[in-house]
């Protein structure tokens, strides 16, 4: 090394420069783990749940999908076909266990069996490709209507519950959950924060209200479903009913939301306040004027945020709003109007939960999971979007 | 109850003394446990300028903020003992409505704390929360206020521009123009100059100094060449005491107090 110069300024190694680094390169591939960690997630759903949402033919989206109730779907598969893939299925499975048994030495035989494996799966590709074109799929529907039913010596019949239709009443059902519980934990969440922030005073019972309402936002959620289920269902006698999911959602909301909005009331400069009532205003007309607009911004993101965090779990509304299977839409059947905050809905998480748990997992089930699932990752999202463009609306209007 | 100002016939001769506004007698104020002012004792006269010196922290912004009653904000701040009258009528008294105390005395504050609202929004605010939406009565008001605040000339053709985009000297006029627009008798000022180049400090100078034919002004500073240009009386405070009050030509030329003299030769502080 001659060319190097040594001087006072020249790098050396130091034991804190490496610490440093490696610390900085820990923080980094974190980071990245977790970015990772969401996208595989987003993709995962993405990919399987656009093959029940999307379609190659115009209008590319699905719409039975989306609007129909869910049905059972009823399976028709061509025995023949069934009958020779279950065949070579068995065939594959005992090549393999007869090459695991062989000894190292009996190389030749193990690839044999190799190539064996190899030429059956590739037949099975084939024949399943056939059986996807042959096989017969019906909802519920469609399959009452037939005169002609498939003859059972032909083909192999199936059913699997909900697996049919669509998810329609369970996105109304889940709008309007979030719908109401928004305007309910808004409504008294804001209240509660001006309170908090402008009015009460510093002492014992602020700090008991303060650490009361920390508490709540740990409370996991079954509780708050089984408190909504006591309180309201059965106290209050709504029954299962989507004013008790409003009720539910709401106050496991209200944590996230007075938190929120007391930290953007406390971040409007005091000298709005001053300002206002040294013109002659009261405490009140000063808040209002010169106090929520400023936070407005702030409050709205944080707490429609807060909600569709909220919306998305399942334990607080199965016992309290959501119902497995509706077959008639919320406006439908109605005796009078103020029926329609008492009766039940269908929700897309517990939907989802539904059909992931309580019935058995295969190709055809698949289709409703992950599109129930990408539509209530849409729902979610685009709740939380239209808070940032909200806030951004309501932030140019009034900036400072 | 009313607030109004009693006007005494002026009286001949320029040695008498304009009648007393503000009236302020063995005032002890004190936040929590810790004692802010100690047995203060002064008048204020009718369309004067007093300014209020003394080194930081000596209470003098505390002092200011009694009389508007903007302390009361602060839950831990109280008045232990003395009295305060405005036009004779006793501002801590249970009877007193703040709201209308506050409409009679308008306060500008060190920080200039335009809302962020238009300009012409922000010299309406004081009226439209009182009730008034007649918009030529608006109209009028806010041109009058913004030329009595010497800034029509400079903002009359953008009056619908957030007032955040003026200069600081010009919002700190804004400030008082807005002041203005609830017609107070007294105008309250904590270091109105305190954030402004000199430039637009002498616009606020001659502000004060044409405001004061029409209303009765307190002013709270820091610089001492600024109370000697504007004020006709002045008073120095040092730890929460009334050390000196006087004309300003004598607590400038002929202290009798050698804290003051120390004080305003620039000794200490």
């Amino acid at each position: 090394m001659e060319g190097k110069v040594i001087h006072r300024f020249s790098k050396r190694f130091s034991k804190k420069a490496f610490f440093e680094n490696l610390i900085l390169n820990i923080l980094r591939i974190s980071t990245y783990l977790v970015i990772l960690f969401a996208g595989f997630i987003f993709l995962d759903i993405g990919i399987n749940g656009s093959k029940a949402i999307f379609k190659s033919q115009a209008p590319f989206i699905n719409t039975d999908f989306l609007t129909q109730k869910p049905e059972t779907l009823h399976v028709f598969e061509p025995k023949h076909i069934d009958k020779k893939l279950k065949e070579i299925n068995a065939k594959i499975l005992s090549t393999n266990i007869e090459n695991k048994n062989l000894s190292n030495l009996a190389i030749e035989d193990s690839k044999k069996n190799d190539l064996l494996i190899k030429s059956l799966q590739a037949k099975y590709h084939v024949l399943d490709k056939q059986r996807k074109e042959e096989r017969l799929l019906f909802s519920d529907t469609e399959f009452r209507a037939l005169e002609i039913k498939p003859s059972k010596s032909e083909y192999v019949y199936e059913t699997y519950a909900y697996s049919g239709g669509g998810i329609g009443p369970a996105i109304i059902g889940t709008c309007l959950l979030v719908l109401g519980s928004i305007a309910i934990a808004l409504s008294l969440g804001v209240l509660c924060a001006i309170y908090l922030s402008e009015y009460s005073r510093p002492g014992k019972v602020l700090q008991i209200i303060r650490l009361s309402i920390l508490n709540l936002s740990g409370v996991p959620s079954i509780v708050f479903g089984l408190f909504g289920f006591g309180m309201f269902v059965l106290f209050f006698g709504w029954g299962v009913s989507m004013i008790a999911g409003w009720f539910t959602l709401a106050i496991m909301a209200l944590p996230v939301i007075i938190s929120a909005s007391e930290e953007s009331m406390r971040s409007i400069p005091k000298g709005f306040r001053e300002g206002s009532l040294a013109l002659g205003a009261s405490k009140w007309t000063a808040i209002r004027t010169n106090v929520l607009p400023y936070a407005l911004p702030g409050i709205l993101t944080s707490s429609i945020m807060g909600i569709a965090r909220v919306a998305g779990e399942t334990a607080p509304i199965m016992f309290t709003a959501a119902f497995a299977l509706r077959d008639q839409l919320p406006w439908e059947g109605l005796e009078k109007a103020s029926d329609f905050i008492f009766q039940g809905v269908m929700a897309l998480p517990y939907h989802i939960y539904v059909v992931s748990s309580k019935i058995p997992q295969n190709e055809y089930t698949e289709n409703m999971q992950y599109g129930s699932a990408f539509v209530f990752l849409f729902i979610v999202g685009f709740f939380a979007i239209s808070s940032i463009v909200l806030r951004i609306r309501v932030r140019k209007k009034y900036k400072w | 109850m009313s607030l109004d100002i009693q006007v005494k016939p002026a009286e001949a001769g320029s040695k008498v003394l304009p009648p007393e506004v503000i009236k302020i007698r063995n005032l002890d104020f004190s936040y929590g446990e810790s004692q802010a002012l100690f047995d203060i004792s002064m008048d204020v006269y009718e369309k004067e300028v007093t300014a209020f010196i003394g080194p930081s922290g000596c209470g003098k912004s505390t002092f200011l903020r009694c009389f508007n009653r903007m302390n009361d904000l602060i839950d831990i701040a109280k008045i232990k003992s003395g009295t305060i009258k405005i036009s004779d009528v006793d501002i801590y008294d249970e009877e007193i409505d703040v709201i209308e105390l506050r409409k009679h005395v308008g306060m500008v504050f060190q920080k200039s704390n335009p809302f962020p609202k238009s300009i012409y929004d922000n010299i309406a605010y004081g009226m439209r929360i009182q009730g008034i939406k007649k918009s030529s009565e608006l109209d009028s008001t806010v041109e009058s206020c913004l030329k009595s605040a010497a800034l029509w000339g400079e903002v009359k053709d953008r009056l619908n521009e957030s007032a955040l985009g003026l200069s600081g000297g010009q919002q700190q006029r804004l400030c008082i123009a807005r002041a203005l627009a609830v017609k107070p008798k007294i105008l309250l000022m904590d270091e109105p100059c305190s954030a402004l180049d000199p430039i637009a400090t002498a616009k606020v100078e001659e502000l004060i100094h044409e405001l004061k034919k029409n209303y009765t002004i307190v002013v709270v500073t820091h610089n001492m060449q600024q109370a000697a240009r504007v004020s006709d009386r002045t008073a120095f405070f040092y730890l929460g005491r009334l050390i000196e009050y006087g004309p300003t030509e004598q607590i400038f030329m002929n202290p009798e107090n050698s804290q003051t003299e120390a004080y305003v030769s620039g000794r200490f502080g």
